[in-house]
């Protein structure tokens, strides 16, 4: 039987080694909070062909109307993205008005989002605290249902710790986007990480349920040896519901999604992968590595080991 | 092995029935063969989300103190009042909600004027000045007047039907308070009008006296007051019965219109109907081209299991989907992210129980043996995940409604309702649609039909 557990300490390299670049990366330049989370207004327009306004043309408008921190990006020449701060419903009336008659052209709102500066940052705060209660009704959860299984606590908190991880690695995916191609933690990024929290539990429970069921089976066995049985077992199956949920139906996504999804896919993408890989590397580890309480050791493996 | 494999198959047939029924048809009636009354008729038309056609949606937060206390029924009534304003300018599919302690969602799918409606909402509430002439309508009544938001003229539905001339609106007010008279005994309003107001207001007072000048909001009559002289400089006084307490209710009526509590918006979101049409074809799209390959990849990976989890699952869109019609939620790209992973949930019901049974198989059980031990041992974790994955939906759901961030609500939502009815398809309908099958087949050779 493959031995998975003994290179433990390996894994938990890897994981820091995906994990550290993008958060330094954060930490350095900040969040990229998109306008859902910090407040602002993004004004998508598309002109007329071969109507056209410059930037510099757009930056005096806003400035004219009493907004001086307007960014303008083009993606081709006659769709316009305008990020500034909060417009309210008459500034971007009158914006319009002066842009229509600038360049003498209609001009079509493709989006236009505006969020005032303070409801963003509560809904930013309002979902890390939802996550963490989501976080905590899991660990009470686990704890109740294998409740039969010594240190049953143990489960859900590891179940935690691992959810966490591919949190982290999700951050940092979205860090080094942000560096390499501009991203932005939007809404849509709150859904990606909502569903790698959903999934990234659901998966841990399916390894766990597998140590559950060995642990009354196979009474004797160390605990290291049953937990690195359980994880064989389930090997078929984490790999299969990986290659579906993850490789397949979001690859698709990804390739044929658009623009807007393209982000979300790839972000979901590493942050499923993660989820299955954090159960069997992160998750399963922790679970021994607290059994034979190595911290006593200075992180030593187990002596049985 | 399933006794009553009948049985189940004839309940599997009627909900698959039942839900191709909604899924197809856009109203579901049920009508008495005897005497063609309706007995049972339910709107099914699927609703998109704004991401998916394009519309508006705003956010309106009460325009108070953080830690001002607001009653659950001010929000309530105000609600109420911003959804008749809307419906007034023939918006369909509108949907006003309260969303939490101090703020009101409004979604608008499909509208293309968002200007209108956004004036419109803004609005503290449509206060005009009518010419009612001789008759002075009771406090309360409901008037129908000639003024239009729109410029469309407004006709009477019948000839008994008055409409009454608009003499000038609340926009032209501009100041508005409250004193008493000059015997102390009572209070008058006192108001003060725009430069436009006051010229419109002066010819017609003008040419009124003695007639009488109703103050109606949202059509509705608040007072009725007698045009006592002309009133040229465009500051006059409503005098009547008023107490302190009367008078200052009436001036914070005018003030502010009907809006129990301020509203302002914190929040708009406008989607062009191109870029939502151009979401909705290649998410269904790049759907499409996914369900495929992992329909391929499960036939041929398990064999006969697989293309009964194929049917299963197409089984478990076609229940989910008439859900979503019947219930009438909103489909959004969050919510397709929702109901992916639950797809995701359910082929991983799927996979557990097949990997199970071909791990009991390889321990040289039998095929009935093998069955019955993959589903009862595969199933603890089954149930586990899934509730959790309930479990954290129903957090989300609470946070999402709560907090009016519909993306996380219309995920959280078709999560937890994709991942129940998977618990439904994976145990009773895979198992049924395997059980009959094997006994249609008898098949020998394990490893050409389970693949192991």
């Amino acid at each position: 039987m493959i031995d998975i557990l003994s290179k433990r300490y390996l894994y938990f390299a890897i994981s820091l080694l995906v994990i550290l670049p993008g958060i330094v990366l954060l930490g350095i330049s900040g969040l990229p909070l998109s306008i859902d989370f910090t407040g602002g207004s993004l004004l998508e327009v598309q002109l007329e062909p071969d109507k056209g306004l410059n930037t510099i043309e757009i930056i005096t408008l806003y400035e004219e109307a009493g907004i001086d921190d307007a960014q303008v990006t083009t993606t081709d020449a006659e769709t316009l993205v305008i990020r500034s701060s909060f417009l309210t419903n008459e500034i971007r009336d009158s914006v319009l008005t002066a842009m229509r008659e600038k360049a003498q052209s209609e001009i079509d709102v493709i989006r236009f989002d505006s969020v005032g500066p303070t409801i963003g940052r509560q809904v930013a705060s309002r979902a890390a605290l939802a996550v963490g209660f989501a976080a905590l009704a899991v660990i009470i959860y686990i704890t109740i249902a294998f409740r039969k299984v010594a240190n049953a606590f143990r489960y859900g908190v590891c179940a935690v710790i691992a959810m966490i991880h591919d949190v982290a690695i999700v951050f940092s995916v979205a860090g080094i986007g942000a560096i390499l191609f501009n991203w932005q933690m939007d809404a849509l990024f709150l859904t990606a990480l909502l569903t790698v929290i959903g999934f990234s539990v659901q998966d841990k429970i399916v390894v766990f349920d597998r140590i559950r069921e060995n642990s009354t089976l196979l009474r004797r066995l160390e605990y290291e040896k049953l937990v690195n049985h359980s994880i064989v077992q389930t090997l078929q199956r984490s790999i299969n519901t990986q290659l579906m949920t993850v490789e397949f139906l979001l690859l698709a996504l990804a390739l044929f999604g658009g623009v807007t999804l393209q982000e979300f896919a790839v972000i979901l993408l590493v942050g499923l992968f993660s989820g299955t890989y954090s159960s069997i590397f992160i998750a399963a580890p922790i679970l021994v590595l607290w059994e034979n309480r190595e911290w006593t050791s200075w992180f030593r493996r187990g002596s049985a080991a | 092995m399933i006794r009553n494999l009948t049985n189940r198959m004839v309940t599997i047939l009627i909900v698959l029935a039942l839900a191709l029924w909604i899924d197809l048809s856009s109203q579901v009636e049920l009508v008495n063969p005897f005497d063609d009354n309706t007995l049972f008729n339910h709107d099914v038309t699927p609703r998109l989300g704004l991401d998916l056609q394009g519309g508006l949606q705003v956010l309106l937060e009460a325009d108070l103190p953080e830690d001002a206390q607001i009653d659950a029924s001010s929000m309530e009534t105000a609600r109420e009042i911003v959804q008749q304003r809307t419906d007034a300018l023939g918006v369909n599919e509108n949907v006003i909600q309260v969303a939490g302690e101090r703020r009101i969602v409004g979604e608008f799918p499909g509208l293309e004027d968002t200007e209108s409606v956004l004036a419109t909402i803004q609005q503290t509430g449509l206060l005009e000045f009518i010419d009612t002439g001789d008759f002075s309508p009771e406090p309360g009544t409901i008037l129908k007047t000639d003024y239009s938001p729109t410029g469309e003229p407004i006709e009477a539905a019948s000839a008994e039907e008055t409409v009454y001339h608009t003499v000038m609106t609340g926009a032209d007010l501009d100041s508005v308070g409250v004193t008493p008279d000059e015997l102390g005994r009572s209070y008058v309003i006192n108001f003060q009008l725009t430069p436009d107001g006051s010229e419109v207001f002066g010819t017609h007072t003008a040419a009124n006296v003695g007639k009488f000048l109703t103050i109606v909001l949202d059509k509705e009559v608040l007072s009725s007051p007698t045009i006592a002289g002309a009133i040229p400089g465009g500051q006059g006084t409503i005098s009547g019965s008023f107490t302190s307490d009367s008078a200052n209710a009436l001036a914070i009526q005018l003030r502010y219109g009907s809006l129990p509590i301020p509203l302002k918006i914190v929040e708009t979101r406008i989607i062009g109907p191109t870029l939502g049409a151009d979401s909705l074809s290649k998410s269904v799209t790049a759907g499409l081209i996914g369900m495929i390959i992992v329909a391929l990849f499960m036939i041929i990976y398990y064999r006969m299991p697989g293309i009964v989890a194929v049917l299963s699952i197409l089984f478990y869109g076609v229940i989910a989907f008439a859900v979503f019609k019947w219930f009438h939620f909103t489909l959004t790209l969050a919510g397709i992210a929702g109901f992916m992973l639950s797809t995701g949930a359910a082929l991983d019901a799927n996979i557990l129980i097949f990997e199970r049974l071909k791990e009991e198989l390889r321990n040289g059980r039998n095929l009935a043996q093998a069955i019955d031990q993959g589903w009862t041992r595969a199933w603890s974790s089954i149930r586990d995940s899934n509730l959790s994955a309930i479990i954290t939906s129903a957090i989300l759901f609470w946070f999402g409604s709560t907090f009016g961030a519909t993306i996380v609500k219309g995920f959280s939502l078709t999560l937890a309702i994709g991942v129940a009815i998977s618990l439904f398809t994976a145990i009773y309908v895979t198992r049924s649609l395997l059980a009959l099958s094997l006994r249609t087949f008898r098949p020998q050779n394990y490893p050409l039909w389970f693949g192991i």
